[in-house]
């Protein structure tokens, strides 16, 4: 009956919502029925499971020794150690692809959240002539695929430094510039609906108040969006710290970033598991940790912007 | 919505102001103002959206190779060449890109169904009160925060033949026996690999915007179908469902989009030379600009994959929007 898995009891399932015509059944009408509550269970317990292995293993092999990942996999640890987490920063340079990843996904998520903010503001709060024109670009760039803003920026980087001198390509800058291909629309998208949810009475008070329409924007909506910003923010961290195509491209080994860095760790003739999956435990807890804790405003902000 | 608070430029001539009125500097200047807020963004859409697609169109009519990357005003015109050649379904090049996109139809059709079921699946089974939700809300969300190439990688080491985990559960399950443990990352099972990865990693989208749409739902109407006597299947199929459409269809459109133009988990589990039986259609252009040097061919068929996408959305927006009313 009792499932480890999901602690799922009838009782308290019942009492949490109201009991409603309890005169005619002997049952609430809103308790769920038992098939209902196996079905719960057997799914939750499956995909409890289908979350758990790949974090399981991950975790696990992290603190094997490398004849330990060579050899059979093996569930349960033989011998723990924790050598992978310090080796790792010296079999490649991974303390570098850290700054250089946190330079890039910094400061394109910056960049993105500010210029958002006041675009987002122009549009939710005025009509102008081609708001209509902005809005639908913006849109659908969130939408075309990666590569296809990858290969003319490559190409426009290379020739940029061939004729100015002016190096883009191989540089953290220019990383940063690709970056808000994906960055900004989002931003501007989430920012915009955000916007839209926060009632215009705030801004004719501040008005009242005697600001201007920039200083309602700073004094009043900003501090009111703070929930969507923080959003916004972290999503384009994390989409900025999960980026492959554009830093398999447009980095080299001194801008190398932690997505194409981990790759370093396989040899020509072994492959260290153990310590790519330290590593990759190490630059996933920045982020996961972030997202996990913000996961109430993430919900927040994804109801107002994109899913409206 | 709001009229109060909408503000026409009066200076500009494409707006007509319903009564003309003197221009002053007050005026012009309060008409200015989004402009003025928008410019840091347009100039970033201009520089980092509108100029390198006009580049990359005008690419894919060049014949721009390793010879001229340095150089590409000298590259010489290749007309439609490029097309001709990604289309050209008896050639190589034509050929290997109909079989990836081929590929990636059917990849992304799996994932959207299965990251889309598990994700709504999940979110219903979450929506009545029980010990222990919010943990499992919290945790169902980790793959989705993941890095993408921290849970590729990981899966990559799940699917490796000798030392990975999968071959010794059905080695264990007496599925196959050892020396004859199946390669998961090479030929047809490459393809079984890459979805189950992209699912791992997807569903958790779908589960938290379900999630955020059921929130939407009043609980009165949960209460007065129970008053009725409607059970809980007929309070999913009729009350929740009907409810999600609105989301379900930006949902399912998303989905569509980010798969069919997934390059990180094929690139991290297979690197750059994915086996034919899972090589989707961003890996393959990415293959012709950057390991053949053909950034003509690549434009074009980055060109003709946009075509496409906006082709599909457009078909879908229309056919999920009928009675709806439009609202972007």
């Amino acid at each position: 009956m009792s499932d480890p898995a999901v602690p799922a009891d009838t009782p308290s399932s019942a009492a949490a919502v109201p009991p409603a015509g309890r005169g005619r059944a002997p049952r609430s009408p809103m308790a769920p029925p038992q098939s209902f509550l196996w079905i719960r269970r057997i799914g939750l317990t499956f995909l409890g499971i289908f979350t758990a292995i790949p974090l399981y293993v991950m975790i696990s092999s992290s603190l094997k020794p490398l004849g330990d990942v060579q050899a059979a996999f093996r569930w349960i640890p033989t011998r723990l150690t924790i050598s992978p987490y310090i080796d790792m920063w010296s079999t490649v340079p991974l303390a570098h692809y850290f700054w250089n990843s946190v330079i890039v996904a910094t400061c394109s998520t910056a960049i993105s959240v500010v210029i958002a903010v006041l675009a987002a503001y122009a549009v939710s709060r005025y009509r102008f002539f081609g708001r209509r024109i902005f809005t639908v670009t913006v849109l659908s760039t969130q939408m075309f695929p990666g590569i296809l803003f990858l290969l003319p920026l490559f190409l426009i980087f290379v020739n940029i430094g061939n004729s100015t001198g002016i190096q883009l390509s191989d540089t953290r800058l220019g990383l940063i510039i690709t970056y808000l291909t994906f960055t900004l629309p989002f931003s501007v998208w989430m920012m915009v609906g955000y916007f839209d949810s926060i009632p215009r009475e705030l801004d004719e008070a501040a008005a009242v108040d005697g600001n201007g329409p920039i200083g309602a924007l700073l004094r009043v909506v900003v501090p009111a969006a703070v929930p969507g910003i923080v959003t916004v923010a972290v999503y384009s961290f994390m989409t900025a710290w999960g980026e492959v195509l554009f830093a398999s491209v447009m980095t080299d080994d001194s801008t190398r970033t932690l997505a194409v860095g981990l790759r370093n760790y396989a040899s020509q003739n072994d492959v260290y598991w153990n310590q790519i999956m330290a590593a990759s435990l190490v630059v996933s807890v920045p982020v996961v940790a972030g997202f996990l804790l913000l996961q109430r405003y993430l919900v927040a902000g994804l109801t107002a912007g994109s899913v409206k | 919505m709001a009229a109060a608070t909408e503000l026409r430029p009066p200076a500009a001539p494409e707006a007509p102001a319903p009564r003309r009125r003197p221009l002053s500097w007050a005026r012009v200047k309060r008409a200015g103002l989004p402009y003025l807020l928008l410019l840091p963004a347009v100039c970033f859409e201009l520089l980092v959206h509108v100029v390198p697609m006009v580049v990359g169109i005008w690419i894919s009519f060049k014949q721009l190779t390793e010879f001229f990357i340095r150089n590409w005003g000298a590259a010489p015109s290749a007309g439609l060449n490029n097309y001709r050649f990604a289309l050209d379904f008896n050639n190589a090049v034509g050929s290997e890109l109909l079989h990836s996109f081929g590929i990636t139809c059917a990849y992304t059709v799996l994932v959207v169904l299965l990251s889309w079921f598990l994700g709504t699946g999940a979110a219903i089974l979450l929506q009545d009160p029980f010990r222990g939700r919010g943990v499992l809300r919290t945790y169902f969300l980790v793959p989705y925060a993941l890095p993408a190439y921290a849970a590729a990688i990981t899966w990559e080491f799940m699917f490796q033949r000798d030392d990975g985990m999968l071959n010794h559960v059905l080695t264990q399950l007496h599925l196959t026996s050892s020396g004859n443990e199946p390669f998961w990352l090479l030929g047809n099972n490459s393809f079984a690999a890459l979805v189950v990865t992209a699912v791992w990693r997807t569903w958790p989208f779908a589960f938290l915007v379900v999630t955020a749409g059921l929130q939407n739902i009043p609980g009165d109407l949960y209460e007065a179908a129970a008053i009725d006597g409607a059970g809980v299947w007929q309070r999913i199929r009729r009350i929740t469902m009907p409810s999600l459409r609105p989301v379900n269809q930006v949902l399912v459109l998303v989905l569509f989009l980010w798969n069919f133009n997934d390059f990180n988990t094929p690139y991290v589990l297979f690197g750059s030379a994915a086996p034919p039986q899972a090589n989707l259609v961003s890996l393959q252009i990415y293959d012709t600009s950057f390991q053949n040097w053909n950034f003509g061919s690549g434009s074009a068929m980055s060109v003709l994959l946009l075509l496409f996408l906006l082709l599909v959305t457009a078909v879908y927006l229309v056919l999920t929007s009928r009675g709806r009313k439009a609202d972007v």
